[in-house]
């Protein structure tokens, strides 16, 4: 029971993640797309705006050091770098 | 000073043969090989048989475009550089004004070169036009035949009406102000450039000709590096970059996601900026950092080949105080025309109007806009003396620095005042957490409405701050939170955008 209770936190926090790109950039697909950043879809401006946005969303801090090609290329990347500072 | 850019080219290859002229992600080349590569290009192009004719550049930002620009000018003709990311419309409606003879691309751009071009239009690729032996006594005939007046490139701008402006430059414009830039930033032998602006833009001419008059090194930032600072900053640490001229909006990024604290740039002396407003809270954190090197704040249109006034930091600024624009460069003149074209008096508000060597010759076929502000001198009745009209409203202070205070175009009246937009945005950058900020004004409804990006702050709370800086009448009247500021090609703030979501 907890762990699907989990799974579906999990799911709604995905989502929540989902909504709050797409209100950033709506042209972009980002569902199973894995070259955000290599295929040149986020630019330097979207980086900023999805930042902060995260980081009041979620309530956490993206540091400098954490703002790195790897945790922006996919939507897991960027989910798995949340779940990494809630932690 | 000589007649054409290409001698100082050759006289610095000769000089620094075996340095590292120009460098991107993929590729390094000497003065010596950037010089030869250049001259088969221009050999290649010389079977046009054409002199003082445009040929479009569709190259991305490398060092194969920098060798594609001075092969152009080997052949006698000049260049316009195109956006391999625009859209093939915007594109089209360049070439109808332009016209090229050629368009020099690559294999990668092929194909889109191919959906641009005309029947008129030869497709030559780097990659061939590269592997063509340098014919010399063609070359020198071509040279030969060529003056300081003729022209250099041509640089296209997004003209008010919709249609691209392409504002021709000459040699001896791009001498004048090269000249200028290295005299004044001590540009030499040493300098490692860090360049972050497109070919496209006139900022670009900056870097790349002092480098050429020089014999310093210039390095192309991958864009996508401006999107993660730290990896940006490591970049320039580890091409040991001393110089950069970067706009605003990409100091910002540094600034705001506070990759300043996490990597040491001790190679870093000279920070220059240009092209938008430099925001003073982020200015401010620059200079924290780096309180040794120099600071300086550059102004000017495309028509003046870059930059016409200058001012370099020698003062500390409140965050809510904005930075000069300074005094004139050396070997151009500017001057503050009031309405009813007389000269403004100290303290008094009118057009920056720009005279001297470093002036564009027009539009390119577009003998309209052209009439409208390159026009003859109105302080001078005495014999023909062309000036541009740069459209911007500065005023003197009372230390004799120039101070910008917004575009004709952004100047309004509301509430009975005559109001500078830029002073609002000013005001409002200042407040903590405010990442960006655009005003634009609402004629139909006499509204100001304020657009940013940042924390969320009520509205109350907002415009409780910009109370405390701002007079009742320019505080705004709708805001606007926005997650991402429109920005266009050249990574301004899109007001025409703007204005159309209110």
């Amino acid at each position: 029971m907890g762990a699907r209770l989990t799974q579906k936190r999990l799911e709604e926090k995905m989502e929540e993640l989902l909504k709050l790109l797409k209100k950033i950039k709506p042209e972009v697909n980002f569902e199973g797309n894995e070259h955000l950043i290599d295929n040149e879809e986020l630019d330097s401006f979207d980086i900023v705006s999805i930042v902060a946005a995260i980081n009041e969303e979620f309530d956490i801090e993206i540091g400098a050091g954490d703002i790195v090609p790897e945790n922006f290329n996919s939507i897991e990347a960027i989910y798995n770098l949340i779940q990494r500072l809630e932690d | 000073m000589k007649k054409n850019i290409l001698q100082y080219l050759e006289q610095t290859a000769k000089k620094y043969a075996n340095k590292t002229a120009f460098a991107d992600i993929n590729r390094e080349v000497t003065y010596s090989d950037f010089l030869k590569n250049s001259q088969k290009i221009g050999s290649s192009l010389s079977n046009i048989e054409k002199m003082n004719q445009p040929i479009a550049i569709l190259l991305d930002k490398s060092v194969a475009c920098l060798e594609a620009m001075m092969g152009v000018l080997y052949s006698g003709n000049f260049y316009t550089i195109l956006d391999v990311k625009s859209p093939n419309e915007r594109l089209a409606s360049i070439l109808d004004t332009l016209n090229p003879v050629a368009i020099i691309t690559d294999q990668k751009n092929e194909t889109k070169a191919k959906e641009i071009a005309n029947q008129r239009q030869q497709i030559y690729l780097y990659e061939e036009a590269i592997q063509t032996e340098i014919k010399q006594q063609m070359l020198d005939i071509i040279r030969e035949k060529m003056i300081d007046t003729d022209t250099i490139y041509i640089l296209f701008t997004s003209g008010s009406t919709g249609v691209p402006k392409g504002t021709v430059i000459s040699h001896k414009a791009v001498i004048a102000y090269a000249h200028w830039a290295r005299e004044t930033f001590d540009i030499n032998e040493n300098t490692i450039w860090g360049s972050q602006t497109p070919f496209y833009f006139s900022m670009s001419i900056t870097d790349i000709f002092t480098t050429i008059l020089s014999g310093a090194t210039f390095y192309i930032i991958p864009k996508m590096y401006f999107s993660f600072p730290v990896k940006l900053l490591q970049y320039l640490d580890e091409k040991k970059v001393n110089t950069i001229y970067w706009v605003p909006s990409a100091l910002c990024i540094v600034a705001n996601l506070r990759a300043l604290e996490e990597v040491k740039l001790p190679y870093l002396e000279k920070i220059l900026f240009a092209g938008e407003v430099m925001p003073t809270k982020q200015l401010n954190m620059w200079i924290e950092h780096f309180p040794k090197a120099l600071f300086a704040n550059l102004f000017g249109p495309t028509e003046t080949t870059d930059i016409c006034t200058y001012y370099i930091v020698d003062r500390k600024f409140e965050n809510t105080e904005s930075i000069p624009i300074g005094k004139h460069c050396d070997n151009c003149n500017v001057m503050i025309v009031k309405e009813d074209e007389t000269e403004a008096k100290k303290g008094e508000e009118g057009e920056l109007c720009v005279r001297g060597s470093f002036l564009a010759q027009g539009y390119y076929n577009n003998p309209i806009q052209t009439q409208k502000v390159f026009v003859q001198n109105p302080l001078n009745q005495s014999y023909p003396e062309i000036i541009y009209k740069t459209g911007d409203i500065v005023k003197e202070n009372e230390r004799g620095e120039l101070i910008y205070l917004s575009r004709k175009d952004f100047q309004i009246k509301h509430m009975g005042y005559r109001i500078e937009l830029g002073e609002i945005e000013t005001a409002i950058n200042a407040i903590d957490n405010i990442i960006a900020c655009a005003s634009v004004y609402d004629e139909t409804t006499d509204k100001i409405v304020l657009f940013y990006q940042g924390d969320k702050l009520e509205e109350k709370d907002l415009l409780e701050q910009a109370g405390k800086r701002l007079p009742k009448y320019m505080c705004p009247n709708e805001i606007h939170c926005l997650d991402r500021m429109p920005y266009n090609a050249n990574g301004k703030i899109d007001r025409k955008k703007l204005k159309t979501m209110i």
